[in-house]
């Protein structure tokens, strides 16, 4: 489960939960967390993220989720709405249609 | 990891206000995220579960989360907690108090349901300090620590909770805190499986009342202290003696198998029936 592989998760932060106490920010082994502007966690290398699970025990505000990676690169659809994730514009992760691979064998 | 933040949701109660009413990294977040977890490794059905609270930022976490609840009065959560689990022993009966909660105004209802060994879990959050009301100090403040009532530093000794309780009879003891959280299920689950009386104090930071007044500079601050100062209490020498350095032992303390007191009053009712016959 908790391979220290980089870059098989998204971290996803839930902004309107997070009080910004800094504990994720300040223990993540990879440093992928930062505090922006607004005093709220915010993903900042997620490609670094060794899927520790630290920031998901320790959050006093169940604000974080680390979710696996799916083999087009986003994260799993999550089934509750308002979770910040960077590629989807309502902070819902949707995993973009697989474009259709070339065929290699033209002929047939 | 990828269900943890999701298994916690599962658990919480979405009509209630989020986020929950917890200042910034207060540690009791953390262990109601704890709770939950433990109580989901066991499997137990969240109608098996009772949630008995006393007043504070601790009794909280009786609102938060979707089992049976009840948010008592101040310092007697132990009592209501004593008359669940005679009335109905099936039940799983979780006390979660304060350190002021359990130890000063209730303690006397501490240890006589030690000395009793009823089969409740008392989950003790320890943040040495009054949160709720403002920061008044504790019988678990540290002796010199500042607070509210004692600005030049508190003159009285605090009280060691895993010591007192050993003392008065608790069947399982231990201690975590809020920073060792893979630790501190595994506490709450054992202690929720014990068949006695069984005491988990949770070193649990107060930034706001606790840590402002005593030289943290933050949050991250308490958690990185907690860290450099606990110790695993397998791994000492003599694990009977407090560390020579200072730093708080962490761990089971005591785990002893005797028939709590409602096995012992139904095994009583089954011999009186018997005769009766
Ligand atoms: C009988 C009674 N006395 C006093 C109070 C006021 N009071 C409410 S919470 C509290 C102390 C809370 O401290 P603690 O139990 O350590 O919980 P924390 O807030 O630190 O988690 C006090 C004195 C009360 N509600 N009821
Ligand atoms: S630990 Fe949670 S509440 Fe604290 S800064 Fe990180 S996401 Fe926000
Ligand atoms: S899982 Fe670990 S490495 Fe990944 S963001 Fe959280 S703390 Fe950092
Ligand atoms: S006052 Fe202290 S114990 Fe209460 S919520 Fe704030 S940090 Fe937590
Ligand atoms: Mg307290």
């Amino acid at each position: 489960m908790s391979k220290k592989q980089k870059g098989q998760t998204r971290v996803c932060v839930y902004p309107d939960w997070c009080k910004g106490c800094g504990l994720c920010v300040a223990f993540c082994p990879a440093k992928v967390l930062v505090l922006n502007p607004f005093g709220k966690a915010e993903v900042a290398n997620e490609d670094e993220c060794i899927n520790c699970g630290f920031c998901e025990l320790h959050c006093p505000d169940f604000a974080i989720a680390i979710k696996p990676r799916t083999r087009n690169g986003a994260s799993q659809p999550d089934p509750r709405s308002g979770w910040s994730d960077p590629e989807s514009e309502h902070g819902r992760a949707s995993p973009p249609e697989p474009t259709p691979e070339p065929n290699p064998n033209p002929e047939e | 990891m990828a269900d943890v933040t999701q298994l916690i949701h599962d658990y919480l109660r979405h009509n209630k206000k989020f986020p929950h009413v917890f200042c910034a990294g207060c540690g009791h977040g953390i262990v109601l995220g704890s709770l939950i977890r433990s109580v989901h490794a066991l499997g137990l059905p969240k109608d098996d579960v009772v949630l008995v609270a006393g007043i504070g930022c601790s009794g909280r976490m009786a609102v938060y989360v979707d089992f049976n609840t009840v948010h008592t009065t101040h310092g007697r959560a132990l009592t209501f907690a004593t008359g669940i689990k005679m009335a109905n022993p099936k039940l799983k009966v979780i006390c979660v108090m304060g350190d002021g909660d359990a130890m000063s105004i209730g303690g006397n209802h501490l240890i006589h349901a030690a000395r009793r060994n009823i089969g409740v879990t008392a989950l003790i959050l320890n943040n040495q300090i009054y949160g709720m009301t403002g920061g008044q100090c504790s019988s678990a403040t540290p002796q010199g620590d500042i607070s509210m009532t004692t600005p030049f530093g508190s003159l009285e000794k605090a009280f060691d909770i895993v010591e007192m309780c050993k003392a008065a009879g608790a069947s399982y003891v231990a201690r975590g805190t809020s920073f060792h959280a893979i630790q501190l299920d595994r506490l709450i689950s054992s202690a929720i499986m014990h068949p006695g009386f069984s005491v988990v104090e949770v070193f649990s930071p107060c930034p706001t009342q606790y840590g402002r007044k005593n030289k943290f500079r933050n949050a991250v601050d308490m958690y990185k202290w907690l860290k450099a100062n606990t110790v695993k209490v397998e791994t000492l020498k003599e694990p009977d003696q407090k560390p020579a350095d200072g730093r708080i032992p962490i761990g089971v303390f005591r785990d002893v198998e005797e028939p709590g007191l409602e096995e012992r009053y139904f095994e009583l009712q089954r011999k009186l029936m018997g005769q009766n016959r």
